[in-house]
């Protein structure tokens, strides 16, 4: 067993868990940043292709509290909206403070251009060209990171639990993946920033690490999870034909700048037919786009692969090289030439608003266990304005930072107990030696097939409690110890995932059964329709080994001053 | 479609042990990555192939570097051919277990 020690354990190299390890170092802490995979490259921040929404005002006149009403009316009246606000409230310092780090945010005429995203009252999103904002935003944190002495960067560590004594949160407990030995990693606060849990989902648009490992975590140490039913389709994600090298996101930047034409399979506009009319600008919201692209398919009239089509056959060639110079020559090697062709696409699995619930410090109700970027849920309710994710995890990250740095040094020791983690060590140490050992890669995709199949945006009874009875089966089927023991151990690292996966995935189909309405990015074939005396959030909770649901009445924002 | 097939010839083991190379059939249709093979054969015949990789398609992480026909190359830019590949882990990195090797750099590791 390897032993380390810090005063502030940030779990999760995306954006919010490298802010927050800049923001917790700069307070004068001990960090130890850890990833399961490399620092800086993995989660969903890296694949971000566009927009990061601030109210600047650059562009023209804003202010924060226009940008979080439109945060709150996406949100559907689910938002938290001390969170919500936090957001929108801080975002300006965050996206300046990058600036200033040199992310390079697209600029005109002497300031920084903000473009128009569906959604928002007006142009409020800042970006990077070309389809740059993730890898430019990665890098530049990894570039802050790296001159940090106080900070420490641990990649091929997976964290299996956080180890709490006394009620309290007192470091973690990890899987080293090179060697195979165990991890036993104690802290004065813990930060979990491993974003969401699109991985869950055959068709995604995040990082192989987006397993919902953080919920997981959480709700194992005692922490509760909200809003869990609220998983956001990105409607437009790329379907056919088969491209590489480009992430599947990357229409949303074509349709900011040009566009665009969404096509059913007859060639004809169909968005108005689900009430909003596109009119040649991007406005469609994501909720409603991905609605009417399952309906179409739905009614036959889908594209061959089974979505729709995007054409841009009527830009001229020289305004799609002017917007997107370099990519169009990507395009070209994967066979693509967008003046003489449509491109099929069709809805894939982008974010979760639902998360880990927290205060307006991040912390969790588990004392020092903080959250922070897409791993918190409440902040967007039961759908996310776009743009808002990326800033998310700004905020959130540098404040979860700062607020974990401020407990550690309140705190004389981590409170470290062998004892309390003893069974987290055991479960890595143990192996299973049976020989009908499952194919772990094979349980994988059979659950990402059935959470697309029974899961997906549009629900109803039947097939959730398939679900449920299915996902049962399947955790049966895993085995309750991890197979294998070798270094790099792929079918050990499936078991841990899939031991998250199958408990985050129960977590989706609890609270999307027990919501019987239509709203925001879940939909009741079965209960069309919002209701008002579903104003409520959902939390889970783990207690006793099973999953425990309350509802509360959402809080409604404080009527604002004319 | 048609489905073509891709003969891998993957070099496997671990350090210490002498390398050996197992070949896959993998059937593929036309425009499908190498990396696509790969998780074919991890979920249909091998779950204990191991080949690290984050973000699948962007070419974003640059994790699932490997060696095709003896030169560094990305799994998930390279497409599956009809006819052999061969396939091996990056020969001036250390070699972790099958495909993975340590890329990490030397200040982001655990144990040095």
């Amino acid at each position: 067993m390897i032993r380390l020690e810090s005063d502030v354990l940030v779990i999760g190299a995306g954006g919010a868990g490298m802010y927050a390890a800049i923001a917790a170092a700069r307070d004068g802490c001990r960090v130890h940043l850890i990833d399961r995979s490399l620092i800086g490259r993995g989660g969903a921040t890296v694949m971000a292709q566009m927009t990061v929404a601030v109210a600047l005002g650059e562009q023209c006149p804003d202010h924060w509290e226009h940008h979080l009403a439109d945060t709150l009316a996406a949100g559907r009246g689910l938002c938290d909206p001390a969170l919500a606000q936090l957001l929108c409230e801080n975002a300006s310092s965050r996206i300046r403070e990058m600036d200033a780090w040199k992310v390079g945010w697209a600029r005109e005429d002497g300031h920084l251009k903000q473009v128009l995203a569906p959604g928002h009252d007006r142009a409020r999103c800042v970006y990077v060209d070309f389809l740059n904002t993730g890898p430019a935003v990665s890098r530049t944190l990894r570039a802050r990171l790296n001159r940090i002495d106080g900070i420490r960067r641990i990649g091929d560590v997976l964290i299996t639990d956080i180890v709490v004594h006394q009620g309290e949160a007192v470091g973690a407990v990890g899987l080293h993946l090179l060697s195979g030995e165990a991890v036993a990693l104690q802290a004065k606060s813990v930060v979990i920033a491993t974003g969401g849990l699109t991985r869950l989902y055959r068709r995604n648009s995040g990082s192989l690490n987006m397993g919902g490992d953080g919920y997981a975590l959480a709700l194992r140490a005692g922490a509760e999870l909200v809003d869990m039913e609220f998983v956001q389709f990105f409607p437009i994600g790329h379907l056919a034909p088969r491209m590489i090298g480009m992430d599947p996101i990357m229409w949303d930047p074509f349709r900011y700048k040009l566009g665009g034409r969404l096509l059913n399979a007859k060639g004809e506009e169909f968005a108005d037919r689900y009430g909003q009319a596109e009119s040649g600008n991007y406005v469609l919201t994501r909720d409603v786009a991905t609605y009417a692209i399952f309906k179409e398919v739905e009614a036959g009239r889908g594209s061959p692969a089974g979505g729709a089509y995007l054409s841009f056959t009527h830009v001229p060639e020289a305004d799609l090289r002017k917007a997107f110079g370099p990519v169009i020559d990507r395009l070209a090697k994967n066979g693509i030439d967008l003046t003489k062709m449509p491109v099929e696409v069709a809805p894939i699995a982008h974010y979760h608003m639902g998360g880990v619930r927290v205060d307006t410090a991040m912390e969790t109700c588990v004392p020092n266990l903080f959250a922070a970027g897409e791993a918190v849920g409440g902040s967007n309710g039961a759908n996310r304005l776009s743009g808002n994710a990326i800033t998310e995890a700004f905020v959130f990250g540098e404040r979860a930072g700062s607020n974990a740095a401020a407990r550690a040094k309140a705190r004389t020791a981590s409170g470290w107990n062998d004892a309390a983690a003893a069974r987290a060590l055991e479960l890595i140490g143990k192996r299973s030696q049976t020989a009908a050992a499952p194919n772990t890669a094979a349980l994988l995709i059979e659950l990402q097939a059935l959470m697309a199949d029974n899961v997906g945006p549009f629900r109803t009874e039947d097939k959730l409690q398939q679900a449920l009875e299915k996902l049962q089966q399947m955790q049966r089927e895993l085995g309750p110890l991890p197979a294998g023991a070798a270094q790099y151990d792929m079918v050990c690292l499936d078991w841990f995932d899939l031991r998250n996966m199958l408990l985050v995935a129960q977590c989706v189909v609890r609270a999307a059964t027990a919501r019987k309405e239509s709203r925001g990015a879940h939909q009741r074939e079965d209960f069309p329709g919002m209701l008002p005396e579903w104003d409520l959030n959902q939390r889970l909770s783990w207690r006793d080994g099973e999953l425990s649901l309350e509802r509360v009445q959402a809080t409604r924002p404080a009527a604002k001053a004319a | 479609m048609t489905t073509k097939t891709a003969r891998l010839h993957i070099r496997r083991g671990t350090p210490g042990a002498p390398a050996r190379t197992e070949t896959f059939e993998v059937p593929f249709t036309p425009g499908q990555s190498l990396l696509d093979g790969l998780r074919w054969i991890r979920a249909q015949v091998d779950p204990s192939l191991a080949v690290r990789f984050s973000c699948i398609n962007a070419n974003a992480c640059k994790e699932c570097m490997i060696e095709i026909e003896g030169k560094a190359a990305y799994a998930c830019t390279e497409r599956l051919r009809e006819g052999e590949m061969h396939i091996a882990p990056l020969h001036n990195k250390t070699l972790v277990h099958d495909l993975v090797t340590e890329i990490a750099p030397r200040d982001e590791r655990l144990l040095d």
